[in-house]
Protein backbone atom coordinates (compact mmCIF):
# COMPACT_ATOMS: atom_id res chain seq x y z
CA UNK A 1 0.00 0.00 0.00
CA UNK A 2 1.02 3.52 0.43
CA UNK A 3 3.62 4.91 2.24
CA UNK A 4 2.80 8.36 2.16
CA UNK A 5 3.25 9.45 5.41
CA UNK A 6 0.34 11.71 7.82
CA UNK A 7 0.14 12.83 10.78
CA UNK A 8 -3.26 13.04 12.18
CA UNK A 9 -2.14 14.61 15.43
CA UNK A 10 -3.64 18.01 16.55
CA UNK A 11 -3.18 20.21 19.12
CA UNK A 12 -6.00 21.28 21.24
CA UNK A 13 -5.54 24.38 23.81
CA UNK A 14 -2.06 23.18 23.89
CA UNK A 15 -2.80 19.31 24.88
CA UNK A 16 -1.41 17.18 21.93
CA UNK A 17 -4.51 14.95 20.39
CA UNK A 18 -3.60 11.89 18.57
CA UNK A 19 -6.21 12.70 16.36
CA UNK A 20 -9.42 14.69 15.94
CA UNK A 21 -12.01 12.00 17.49
CA UNK A 22 -13.90 12.24 20.53
CA UNK A 23 -17.58 11.55 21.13
CA UNK A 24 -20.41 13.38 22.48
CA UNK A 25 -21.17 13.68 26.28
CA UNK A 26 -23.51 12.05 27.41
CA UNK A 27 -23.57 9.10 24.83
CA UNK A 28 -20.60 7.35 25.71
CA UNK A 29 -20.90 7.39 29.98
CA UNK A 30 -17.08 7.71 30.84
CA UNK A 31 -16.22 4.70 28.24
CA UNK A 32 -16.84 1.71 30.58
CA UNK A 33 -19.98 0.64 28.87
CA UNK A 34 -17.78 1.09 25.35
CA UNK A 35 -14.65 -0.72 26.62
CA UNK A 36 -15.19 -4.26 25.72
CA UNK A 37 -16.41 -3.09 21.94
CA UNK A 38 -13.93 0.18 21.27
CA UNK A 39 -10.35 0.48 21.86
CA UNK A 40 -10.35 3.96 23.80
CA UNK A 41 -6.76 3.83 22.80
CA UNK A 42 -7.62 4.79 19.47
CA UNK A 43 -9.65 7.85 20.49
CA UNK A 44 -7.94 11.41 20.28
CA UNK A 45 -9.91 11.58 23.77
CA UNK A 46 -13.01 10.80 25.18
CA UNK A 47 -15.58 13.18 26.33
CA UNK A 48 -17.20 12.38 29.81
CA UNK A 49 -21.14 12.21 30.36
CA UNK A 50 -22.15 15.19 32.35
CA UNK A 51 -20.99 15.42 35.97
CA UNK A 52 -22.35 18.05 38.99
CA UNK A 53 -21.26 18.54 42.12
CA UNK A 54 -23.81 16.37 43.76
CA UNK A 55 -25.82 13.34 42.27
CA UNK A 56 -28.60 14.06 39.81
CA UNK A 57 -31.85 12.35 39.57
CA UNK A 58 -32.66 13.10 36.11
CA UNK A 59 -35.98 13.25 34.64
CA UNK A 60 -38.88 10.72 34.37
CA UNK A 61 -38.89 8.22 31.36
CA UNK A 62 -39.67 7.48 28.98
CA UNK A 63 -36.36 9.94 28.38
CA UNK A 64 -35.87 8.84 24.53
CA UNK A 65 -37.95 8.60 21.25
CA UNK A 66 -36.65 8.15 17.82
CA UNK A 67 -37.54 10.43 15.11
CA UNK A 68 -36.74 10.34 11.26
CA UNK A 69 -32.86 10.09 11.03
CA UNK A 70 -32.97 11.33 14.56
CA UNK A 71 -33.78 11.06 18.25
CA UNK A 72 -34.80 12.95 21.31
CA UNK A 73 -33.36 12.72 24.57
CA UNK A 74 -34.89 14.21 28.11
CA UNK A 75 -32.24 12.56 30.23
CA UNK A 76 -31.86 15.46 32.62
CA UNK A 77 -28.41 14.76 33.14
CA UNK A 78 -28.52 11.93 35.52
CA UNK A 79 -25.31 11.63 37.29
CA UNK A 80 -23.48 10.26 40.30
CA UNK A 81 -21.54 13.69 41.45
CA UNK A 82 -17.90 14.60 41.71
CA UNK A 83 -16.66 12.39 44.21
CA UNK A 84 -17.98 9.16 42.94
CA UNK A 85 -16.96 10.55 39.24
CA UNK A 86 -13.19 11.13 40.21
CA UNK A 87 -12.75 7.67 42.12
CA UNK A 88 -14.22 5.62 39.85
CA UNK A 89 -14.87 6.99 36.30
CA UNK A 90 -12.02 8.86 35.80
CA UNK A 91 -9.52 6.48 37.92
CA UNK A 92 -10.92 3.93 34.97
CA UNK A 93 -10.16 6.79 32.15
CA UNK A 94 -6.68 6.98 33.01
CA UNK A 95 -5.86 3.51 32.04
CA UNK A 96 -6.35 4.28 28.59
CA UNK A 97 -3.78 6.11 26.24
CA UNK A 98 -6.56 9.12 25.49
CA UNK A 99 -6.87 12.44 26.45
CA UNK A 100 -9.64 13.01 29.04
CA UNK A 101 -12.51 16.04 28.21
CA UNK A 102 -14.76 16.30 31.41
CA UNK A 103 -18.03 17.63 30.55
CA UNK A 104 -19.25 19.93 33.85
CA UNK A 105 -22.80 20.57 34.53
CA UNK A 106 -24.58 23.05 37.57
CA UNK A 107 -27.88 24.60 38.24
CA UNK A 108 -25.82 27.82 39.42
CA UNK A 109 -22.40 29.22 38.99
CA UNK A 110 -21.34 28.25 42.42
CA UNK A 111 -22.30 24.46 41.29
CA UNK A 112 -19.90 24.81 38.46
CA UNK A 113 -17.84 26.37 39.88
CA UNK A 114 -17.44 23.83 42.15
CA UNK A 115 -16.93 20.85 40.10
CA UNK A 116 -14.41 22.80 38.55
CA UNK A 117 -12.39 23.53 41.88
CA UNK A 118 -12.22 19.47 42.27
CA UNK A 119 -11.16 18.51 38.99
CA UNK A 120 -8.50 21.56 39.43
CA UNK A 121 -5.73 18.76 40.75
CA UNK A 122 -6.75 15.91 39.09
CA UNK A 123 -5.33 14.77 35.84
CA UNK A 124 -8.07 16.01 33.64
CA UNK A 125 -6.99 17.14 30.75
CA UNK A 126 -9.70 19.69 29.76
CA UNK A 127 -12.94 20.65 30.65
CA UNK A 128 -16.37 21.30 28.77
CA UNK A 129 -18.80 23.38 30.40
CA UNK A 130 -22.40 22.52 29.59
CA UNK A 131 -23.99 25.40 29.59
CA UNK A 132 -26.48 24.24 26.22
CA UNK A 133 -28.34 21.51 27.80
CA UNK A 134 -31.89 22.02 27.26
CA UNK A 135 -33.50 19.68 29.45
CA UNK A 136 -32.71 20.88 32.77
CA UNK A 137 -35.00 23.92 34.08
CA UNK A 138 -32.27 25.55 36.14
CA UNK A 139 -28.56 26.34 35.18
CA UNK A 140 -27.46 24.64 31.30
CA UNK A 141 -29.60 26.29 28.93
CA UNK A 142 -30.48 28.91 30.89
CA UNK A 143 -26.28 30.06 31.01
CA UNK A 144 -26.17 29.19 27.14
CA UNK A 145 -29.04 31.51 25.45
CA UNK A 146 -27.83 34.89 26.99
CA UNK A 147 -24.37 36.27 25.95
CA UNK A 148 -23.74 38.06 28.90
CA UNK A 149 -24.67 35.45 30.97
CA UNK A 150 -22.57 32.66 29.08
CA UNK A 151 -19.43 35.48 29.45
CA UNK A 152 -20.09 35.69 32.83
CA UNK A 153 -19.95 32.24 33.97
CA UNK A 154 -16.56 31.33 31.48
CA UNK A 155 -15.29 34.25 33.78
CA UNK A 156 -16.02 32.58 36.68
CA UNK A 157 -14.90 29.25 36.08
CA UNK A 158 -11.82 30.27 34.15
CA UNK A 159 -10.59 31.80 37.53
CA UNK A 160 -10.74 28.47 39.41
CA UNK A 161 -9.84 26.37 36.52
CA UNK A 162 -6.49 24.71 36.15
CA UNK A 163 -7.23 23.16 32.69
CA UNK A 164 -8.19 24.54 29.35
CA UNK A 165 -12.18 25.38 29.51
CA UNK A 166 -14.48 24.84 26.29
CA UNK A 167 -17.63 26.33 26.48
CA UNK A 168 -20.34 23.79 25.06
CA UNK A 169 -22.89 25.99 22.73
CA UNK A 170 -26.60 25.55 22.01
CA UNK A 171 -27.95 25.77 18.77
CA UNK A 172 -31.22 26.66 20.51
CA UNK A 173 -30.76 30.94 20.18
CA UNK A 174 -30.49 33.59 17.24
CA UNK A 175 -26.97 33.97 16.71
CA UNK A 176 -24.47 31.11 17.96
CA UNK A 177 -21.47 33.48 16.63
CA UNK A 178 -21.92 35.84 19.47
CA UNK A 179 -22.68 33.49 21.75
CA UNK A 180 -18.76 31.94 20.77
CA UNK A 181 -18.06 35.45 20.91
CA UNK A 182 -18.96 36.38 24.49
CA UNK A 183 -17.48 33.24 25.59
CA UNK A 184 -14.20 33.99 24.08
CA UNK A 185 -14.58 37.05 25.52
CA UNK A 186 -14.86 35.45 28.74
CA UNK A 187 -11.70 33.84 28.67
CA UNK A 188 -12.51 30.69 27.22
CA UNK A 189 -9.56 28.46 25.58
CA UNK A 190 -12.26 26.89 23.08
CA UNK A 191 -16.05 26.46 22.16
CA UNK A 192 -17.89 22.91 21.58
CA UNK A 193 -21.14 23.00 19.55
CA UNK A 194 -23.49 22.00 18.80
CA UNK A 195 -25.32 20.60 21.64
CA UNK A 196 -29.18 19.10 20.89
CA UNK A 197 -31.97 21.06 19.29
CA UNK A 198 -35.19 21.28 21.55
CA UNK A 199 -37.63 19.55 19.90
CA UNK A 200 -41.27 17.43 20.61
CA UNK A 201 -42.77 14.43 20.08
CA UNK A 202 -46.59 13.58 19.93
CA UNK A 203 -47.15 10.29 20.48
CA UNK A 204 -50.55 9.80 18.15
CA UNK A 205 -51.86 6.17 19.21
CA UNK A 206 -51.54 7.26 22.93
CA UNK A 207 -52.36 11.08 22.31
CA UNK A 208 -49.91 11.71 24.68
CA UNK A 209 -45.62 13.62 24.34
CA UNK A 210 -43.57 10.75 23.79
CA UNK A 211 -41.12 12.10 26.12
CA UNK A 212 -42.07 12.52 29.91
CA UNK A 213 -40.17 15.74 29.73
CA UNK A 214 -42.17 16.66 27.21
CA UNK A 215 -39.59 18.40 24.93
CA UNK A 216 -36.22 16.89 24.67
CA UNK A 217 -32.96 17.34 22.56
CA UNK A 218 -33.08 16.53 19.54
CA UNK A 219 -29.86 14.90 17.81
CA UNK A 220 -28.57 12.48 15.11
CA UNK A 221 -27.54 12.82 11.37
CA UNK A 222 -30.80 15.26 10.76
CA UNK A 223 -29.12 17.62 12.68
CA UNK A 224 -25.53 17.58 10.64
CA UNK A 225 -26.18 20.30 8.25
CA UNK A 226 -27.12 22.58 10.71
CA UNK A 227 -24.13 21.71 12.89
CA UNK A 228 -21.93 22.25 9.88
CA UNK A 229 -23.17 25.66 9.40
CA UNK A 230 -23.18 26.73 12.85
CA UNK A 231 -19.69 25.33 12.82
CA UNK A 232 -18.72 27.19 9.76
CA UNK A 233 -20.28 30.86 11.35
CA UNK A 234 -18.20 30.58 14.68
CA UNK A 235 -15.24 29.66 13.23
CA UNK A 236 -15.56 33.01 11.15
CA UNK A 237 -16.02 34.21 14.41
CA UNK A 238 -13.76 33.39 16.78
CA UNK A 239 -9.99 32.82 17.16
CA UNK A 240 -10.76 29.70 19.59
CA UNK A 241 -10.09 26.14 18.32
CA UNK A 242 -13.91 24.55 17.97
CA UNK A 243 -14.95 20.84 18.38
CA UNK A 244 -17.22 19.96 16.28
CA UNK A 245 -20.28 18.01 16.74
CA UNK A 246 -24.14 17.01 15.44
CA UNK A 247 -25.21 14.01 13.56
CA UNK A 248 -21.39 12.88 12.97
CA UNK A 249 -22.51 9.60 11.54
CA UNK A 250 -19.63 8.66 9.20
CA UNK A 251 -15.81 9.74 8.02
CA UNK A 252 -17.62 12.10 5.52
CA UNK A 253 -19.31 13.64 8.31
CA UNK A 254 -16.45 14.36 10.40
CA UNK A 255 -14.19 15.41 7.73
CA UNK A 256 -16.88 17.94 6.77
CA UNK A 257 -16.31 19.54 10.15
CA UNK A 258 -13.36 19.94 9.60
CA UNK A 259 -13.24 21.70 6.74
CA UNK A 260 -15.97 23.83 8.28
CA UNK A 261 -13.31 25.24 10.85
CA UNK A 262 -13.56 22.42 13.77
CA UNK A 263 -9.99 21.22 14.88
CA UNK A 264 -11.79 18.22 16.83
CA UNK A 265 -15.03 16.25 16.22
CA UNK A 266 -17.54 14.33 18.53
CA UNK A 267 -19.43 11.67 17.57
CA UNK A 268 -22.43 11.36 19.54
CA UNK A 269 -25.64 9.44 18.37
CA UNK A 270 -23.81 7.21 15.96
CA UNK A 271 -22.86 5.12 19.28
CA UNK A 272 -25.99 4.43 19.45
CA UNK A 273 -26.46 2.73 15.96
CA UNK A 274 -23.12 1.62 15.26
CA UNK A 275 -21.04 1.43 18.59
CA UNK A 276 -17.55 1.42 17.01
CA UNK A 277 -18.15 3.89 14.60
CA UNK A 278 -16.02 5.69 16.66
CA UNK A 279 -12.71 3.59 15.41
CA UNK A 280 -14.37 3.35 12.03
CA UNK A 281 -13.97 7.50 11.45
CA UNK A 282 -10.53 7.22 13.14
CA UNK A 283 -9.85 4.93 10.28
CA UNK A 284 -11.75 6.40 7.89
CA UNK A 285 -10.36 10.11 8.42
CA UNK A 286 -6.96 8.39 7.46
CA UNK A 287 -7.63 6.71 4.58
CA UNK A 288 -9.70 10.02 3.26
CA UNK A 289 -6.23 11.68 4.07
CA UNK A 290 -3.79 8.93 1.91
CA UNK A 291 -6.91 9.29 -0.82
CA UNK A 292 -5.91 12.97 -1.27
CA UNK A 293 -2.53 13.02 -0.80
CA UNK A 294 -3.04 15.24 2.71
CA UNK A 295 -0.23 15.17 3.94
CA UNK A 296 -1.08 17.18 7.96
CA UNK A 297 -4.60 17.01 9.04
CA UNK A 298 -4.46 20.59 10.38
CA UNK A 299 -4.12 21.49 6.49
CA UNK A 300 -7.93 20.56 6.24
CA UNK A 301 -9.45 22.81 9.55
CA UNK A 302 -11.38 25.21 8.54
CA UNK A 303 -10.08 25.17 4.82
CA UNK A 304 -13.22 25.59 3.21
CA UNK A 305 -14.06 29.13 2.91
CA UNK B 1 -21.48 -8.96 30.88
CA UNK B 2 -19.44 -9.95 28.02
CA UNK B 3 -21.00 -9.06 24.74
CA UNK B 4 -20.34 -8.84 20.95
CA UNK B 5 -21.59 -7.42 17.91
CA UNK B 6 -22.73 -9.55 15.38
CA UNK B 7 -24.01 -10.03 11.76
CA UNK B 8 -26.63 -12.79 12.12
CA UNK B 9 -27.86 -14.81 9.23
CA UNK B 10 -31.56 -15.35 9.32
CA UNK B 11 -32.30 -18.83 8.95
CA UNK B 12 -36.19 -19.05 8.90
CA UNK B 13 -38.73 -16.81 9.86
CA UNK B 14 -42.63 -17.59 10.81
CA UNK B 15 -45.87 -15.72 11.76
CA UNK B 16 -47.13 -16.43 14.98
CA UNK B 17 -50.81 -15.27 14.34
CA UNK B 18 -51.26 -11.80 13.76
CA UNK B 19 -48.50 -9.58 14.14
CA UNK B 20 -46.22 -11.95 16.78
CA UNK B 21 -43.39 -12.62 14.74
CA UNK B 22 -40.89 -16.01 15.23
CA UNK B 23 -37.43 -15.28 13.91
CA UNK B 24 -34.60 -18.10 14.02
CA UNK B 25 -30.99 -16.13 13.72
CA UNK B 26 -27.62 -17.78 12.90
CA UNK B 27 -25.50 -15.71 15.32
CA UNK B 28 -22.67 -18.02 17.20
CA UNK B 29 -21.32 -15.62 19.30
CA UNK B 30 -24.02 -14.20 20.95
CA UNK B 31 -25.86 -17.66 21.40
CA UNK B 32 -22.49 -19.05 22.86
CA UNK B 33 -22.72 -16.11 25.39
CA UNK B 34 -26.69 -15.76 26.33
CA UNK B 35 -28.36 -16.69 29.39
CA UNK B 36 -32.57 -16.99 30.02
CA UNK B 37 -34.22 -13.71 30.21
CA UNK B 38 -31.19 -11.60 28.14
CA UNK B 39 -32.07 -9.52 25.06
CA UNK B 40 -30.51 -8.31 22.07
CA UNK B 41 -30.46 -5.29 20.10
CA UNK B 42 -31.37 -4.56 16.98
CA UNK B 43 -30.86 -2.67 14.45
CA UNK B 44 -32.59 -2.34 11.67
CA UNK B 45 -30.95 -1.51 7.93
CA UNK B 46 -32.92 1.22 7.56
CA UNK B 47 -30.76 4.49 7.66
CA UNK B 48 -33.05 6.91 8.96
CA UNK B 49 -34.04 4.36 12.13
CA UNK B 50 -31.13 4.98 14.32
CA UNK B 51 -32.23 2.85 17.43
CA UNK B 52 -31.44 -0.34 17.86
CA UNK B 53 -34.60 -2.57 19.14
CA UNK B 54 -34.56 -4.47 22.16
CA UNK B 55 -35.93 -7.72 21.92
CA UNK B 56 -35.51 -10.53 23.96
CA UNK B 57 -34.24 -14.20 23.70
CA UNK B 58 -37.22 -16.67 23.65
CA UNK B 59 -34.80 -19.22 22.72
CA UNK B 60 -30.71 -19.80 21.97
CA UNK B 61 -28.74 -23.00 21.28
CA UNK B 62 -25.14 -22.45 21.79
CA UNK B 63 -24.22 -25.98 19.68
CA UNK B 64 -26.36 -24.98 16.72
CA UNK B 65 -25.17 -21.14 17.35
CA UNK B 66 -28.71 -20.61 16.84
CA UNK B 67 -30.60 -17.51 18.46
CA UNK B 68 -34.68 -17.48 18.51
CA UNK B 69 -36.53 -14.59 18.92
CA UNK B 70 -40.15 -13.61 19.22
CA UNK B 71 -41.81 -10.92 18.52
CA UNK B 72 -44.62 -8.31 18.11
CA UNK B 73 -45.01 -6.03 14.90
CA UNK B 74 -45.60 -2.70 16.89
CA UNK B 75 -46.98 -0.85 14.06
CA UNK B 76 -46.83 -0.05 10.25
CA UNK B 77 -43.70 1.59 9.41
CA UNK B 78 -41.86 0.41 12.71
CA UNK B 79 -38.24 -1.22 13.21
CA UNK B 80 -40.19 -4.44 13.94
CA UNK B 81 -42.37 -4.34 10.61
CA UNK B 82 -39.09 -4.52 8.89
CA UNK B 83 -37.55 -7.04 10.79
CA UNK B 84 -40.46 -9.13 10.18
CA UNK B 85 -39.51 -9.07 6.24
CA UNK B 86 -36.85 -10.87 6.73
CA UNK B 87 -36.32 -13.92 4.97
CA UNK B 88 -33.88 -17.20 5.41
CA UNK B 89 -30.10 -15.55 4.13
CA UNK B 90 -30.49 -12.08 4.64
CA UNK B 91 -28.74 -10.74 7.56
CA UNK B 92 -29.22 -8.57 10.64
CA UNK B 93 -26.99 -6.84 13.03
CA UNK B 94 -27.55 -7.69 16.83
CA UNK B 95 -25.38 -6.69 19.62
CA UNK B 96 -25.89 -9.33 22.48
CA UNK B 97 -26.03 -10.68 24.49
CA UNK B 98 -27.36 -7.79 27.20
CA UNK B 99 -29.08 -7.43 30.45
CA UNK B 100 -28.18 -9.58 33.48
CA UNK B 101 -31.05 -12.51 32.26
CA UNK B 102 -33.27 -14.66 35.34
CA UNK B 103 -31.11 -16.29 38.20
CA UNK B 104 -33.18 -19.08 39.67
CA UNK B 105 -33.00 -19.96 43.02
CA UNK B 106 -32.40 -23.64 43.12
CA UNK B 107 -35.14 -25.85 45.08
CA UNK B 108 -37.51 -23.35 45.37
CA UNK B 109 -40.55 -24.44 43.97
CA UNK B 110 -40.86 -21.60 40.64
CA UNK B 111 -43.93 -19.77 39.25
CA UNK B 112 -42.82 -18.45 35.92
CA UNK B 113 -45.49 -16.15 34.59
CA UNK B 114 -45.85 -14.22 30.72
CA UNK B 115 -47.93 -12.01 29.85
CA UNK B 116 -48.50 -10.13 26.19
CA UNK B 117 -45.47 -9.77 24.87
CA UNK B 118 -43.43 -10.93 27.96
CA UNK B 119 -44.67 -14.76 26.86
CA UNK B 120 -41.50 -15.44 24.86
CA UNK B 121 -38.20 -14.78 27.03
CA UNK B 122 -39.94 -17.34 29.97
CA UNK B 123 -40.18 -20.32 27.25
CA UNK B 124 -35.93 -20.34 27.42
CA UNK B 125 -36.37 -20.32 31.26
CA UNK B 126 -38.42 -22.78 31.76
CA UNK B 127 -37.01 -25.01 29.23
CA UNK B 128 -33.13 -24.18 31.16
CA UNK B 129 -35.49 -25.09 34.79
CA UNK B 130 -36.31 -28.71 32.73
CA UNK B 131 -33.09 -29.06 31.64
CA UNK B 132 -30.57 -28.32 34.67
CA UNK B 133 -33.11 -29.82 36.83
CA UNK B 134 -33.39 -26.52 38.81
CA UNK B 135 -36.30 -26.88 40.79
CA UNK B 136 -40.52 -27.57 40.02
CA UNK B 137 -42.13 -25.34 38.00
CA UNK B 138 -45.66 -24.00 36.89
CA UNK B 139 -45.95 -22.06 34.28
CA UNK B 140 -48.77 -19.16 33.59
CA UNK B 141 -49.43 -17.34 30.49
CA UNK B 142 -51.27 -14.46 29.95
CA UNK B 143 -52.79 -14.02 26.28
CA UNK B 144 -54.91 -11.06 25.29
CA UNK B 145 -56.98 -13.43 22.82
CA UNK B 146 -57.25 -16.71 21.67
CA UNK B 147 -53.69 -16.44 19.67
CA UNK B 148 -52.16 -18.14 22.59
CA UNK B 149 -48.16 -18.25 20.62
CA UNK B 150 -45.76 -20.61 21.87
CA UNK B 151 -48.55 -22.20 24.16
CA UNK B 152 -47.78 -25.71 22.84
CA UNK B 153 -44.24 -25.76 23.55
CA UNK B 154 -44.91 -24.25 27.03
CA UNK B 155 -47.02 -27.06 27.62
CA UNK B 156 -44.40 -29.54 26.55
CA UNK B 157 -42.00 -28.08 29.00
CA UNK B 158 -44.36 -28.16 32.30
CA UNK B 159 -47.31 -27.92 33.18
CA UNK B 160 -49.02 -24.76 32.05
CA UNK B 161 -52.17 -22.85 32.82
CA UNK B 162 -53.53 -19.67 30.37
CA UNK B 163 -56.00 -16.26 30.46
CA UNK B 164 -56.59 -14.56 28.02
CA UNK B 165 -58.07 -10.87 28.33
CA UNK B 166 -61.14 -11.52 26.76
CA UNK B 167 -61.51 -15.22 27.76
CA UNK B 168 -61.12 -16.91 24.48
CA UNK B 169 -59.01 -19.55 26.29
CA UNK B 170 -57.97 -20.06 29.80
CA UNK B 171 -59.60 -18.19 32.58
CA UNK B 172 -60.90 -15.16 31.68
CA UNK B 173 -58.90 -12.40 33.10
CA UNK B 174 -55.02 -11.61 34.13
CA UNK B 175 -52.31 -13.99 34.82
CA UNK B 176 -53.37 -13.99 38.27
CA UNK B 177 -56.54 -14.60 37.68
CA UNK B 178 -55.22 -17.95 36.20
CA UNK B 179 -52.99 -18.11 39.33
CA UNK B 180 -56.02 -18.03 42.08
CA UNK B 181 -58.61 -20.36 39.78
CA UNK B 182 -55.58 -23.08 38.80
CA UNK B 183 -54.35 -22.65 42.54
CA UNK B 184 -50.94 -22.45 41.40
CA UNK B 185 -48.85 -22.64 44.08
CA UNK B 186 -44.90 -21.78 44.86
CA UNK B 187 -41.99 -20.10 46.34
CA UNK B 188 -40.48 -18.32 43.63
CA UNK B 189 -42.28 -16.03 40.65
CA UNK B 190 -40.02 -15.34 37.90
CA UNK B 191 -42.74 -12.78 35.33
CA UNK B 192 -42.05 -10.89 32.16
CA UNK B 193 -45.18 -8.61 30.91
CA UNK B 194 -46.88 -5.47 31.33
CA UNK B 195 -46.28 -3.77 34.36
CA UNK B 196 -49.78 -3.92 35.61
CA UNK B 197 -49.58 -7.41 35.84
CA UNK B 198 -45.95 -7.46 37.36
CA UNK B 199 -46.97 -4.92 39.66
CA UNK B 200 -50.29 -7.37 40.74
CA UNK B 201 -47.62 -9.98 41.36
CA UNK B 202 -45.59 -8.45 43.29
CA UNK B 203 -47.93 -7.77 45.49
CA UNK B 204 -49.21 -11.25 45.22
CA UNK B 205 -46.15 -12.38 46.64
CA UNK B 206 -45.67 -10.16 49.10
CA UNK B 207 -48.97 -10.94 50.87
CA UNK B 208 -47.97 -15.14 50.27
CA UNK B 209 -44.44 -14.28 51.20
CA UNK B 210 -42.69 -15.19 48.46
CA UNK B 211 -39.92 -14.18 46.34
CA UNK B 212 -40.67 -12.16 42.52
CA UNK B 213 -38.50 -11.54 40.28
CA UNK B 214 -39.44 -9.28 37.05
CA UNK B 215 -38.36 -8.53 33.89
CA UNK B 216 -38.75 -4.55 33.50
CA UNK B 217 -39.10 -2.99 29.95
CA UNK B 218 -38.20 1.24 29.32
CA UNK B 219 -37.12 3.08 25.93
CA UNK B 220 -33.21 2.42 25.65
CA UNK B 221 -31.10 3.94 23.31
CA UNK B 222 -27.86 2.53 23.80
CA UNK B 223 -28.90 -0.86 25.19
CA UNK B 224 -25.63 -0.78 27.05
CA UNK B 225 -25.64 1.37 30.21
CA UNK B 226 -24.29 4.39 29.09
CA UNK B 227 -27.03 6.88 28.06
CA UNK B 228 -29.43 6.39 30.82
CA UNK B 229 -32.49 6.59 29.14
CA UNK B 230 -34.30 3.29 30.27
CA UNK B 231 -33.96 3.81 34.09
CA UNK B 232 -36.39 2.97 36.08
CA UNK B 233 -36.74 4.03 39.55
CA UNK B 234 -35.46 1.78 42.63
CA UNK B 235 -36.06 1.32 46.11
CA UNK B 236 -32.67 2.15 47.55
CA UNK B 237 -29.66 3.93 45.56
CA UNK B 238 -28.00 2.35 42.46
CA UNK B 239 -24.50 1.31 42.16
CA UNK B 240 -24.22 4.01 39.41
CA UNK B 241 -25.45 7.47 39.76
CA UNK B 242 -25.98 7.21 43.50
CA UNK B 243 -29.80 8.27 42.58
CA UNK B 244 -32.58 6.03 43.01
CA UNK B 245 -32.62 5.05 39.25
CA UNK B 246 -31.19 1.40 37.94
CA UNK B 247 -30.50 1.09 34.32
CA UNK B 248 -33.09 -1.44 32.67
CA UNK B 249 -30.64 -2.78 30.03
CA UNK B 250 -27.37 -3.05 32.13
CA UNK B 251 -29.02 -3.35 36.18
CA UNK B 252 -31.65 -5.72 34.44
CA UNK B 253 -34.04 -5.96 33.19
CA UNK B 254 -35.01 -8.63 35.67
CA UNK B 255 -35.38 -7.39 39.15
CA UNK B 256 -36.37 -8.48 43.00
CA UNK B 257 -39.47 -6.82 42.53
CA UNK B 258 -38.79 -5.78 45.67
CA UNK B 259 -35.72 -3.35 44.71
CA UNK B 260 -37.70 -1.15 41.94
CA UNK B 261 -40.78 1.13 42.10
CA UNK B 262 -43.32 -0.73 40.15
Amino acid sequence: MSEFNINTAVDFCGIPMKNPVTVASGTFGSGMEYSDLVDLNVLGAVTTKGVANHPWAGNPTPRVAETKSGMLNAIGLQNPGIDTFIERDLAFLKQYDTRVIVNVCGHSEEEYVDVVERLADTDVDLLEINISCPNVKEGGIAFGQDPKQAMAITKAVKTKAKQPIIMKLSPNVTDIAEMARACEAGGADAVSLINTLTGMKIDIHRRTFALANKTGGMSGPAVHPIAVRMVYQVAQAVNIPIIGMGGIASTEDAIEMILAGATMVSVGTANFFDPTITQKIVAGIEDYMRKYQIADIRDLIGAVR
Amino acid sequence: MQKTEEMATVLEQQALGSNIFDLKLKAPQIAKLAKAGQFVSVYPNRADKLLPRPISLCGFDPKEGSLRLVYRVTGEHTGTEEFSRLQAGDTIRLLGPLGNGFTVEPGKKAILVGGGIGVPPMLELAKQIKAQQLCEQTIVMGYRDANTFLLDEFEQVATTVVSSDDGAVGTKGTAIDAILANHVTGDVIYACGPKPMLRALRDYARAKGMRCFVSMEERMACGIGACLACVCQSTHEDGHSNVKNKRVCADGPVFDAEEIEL
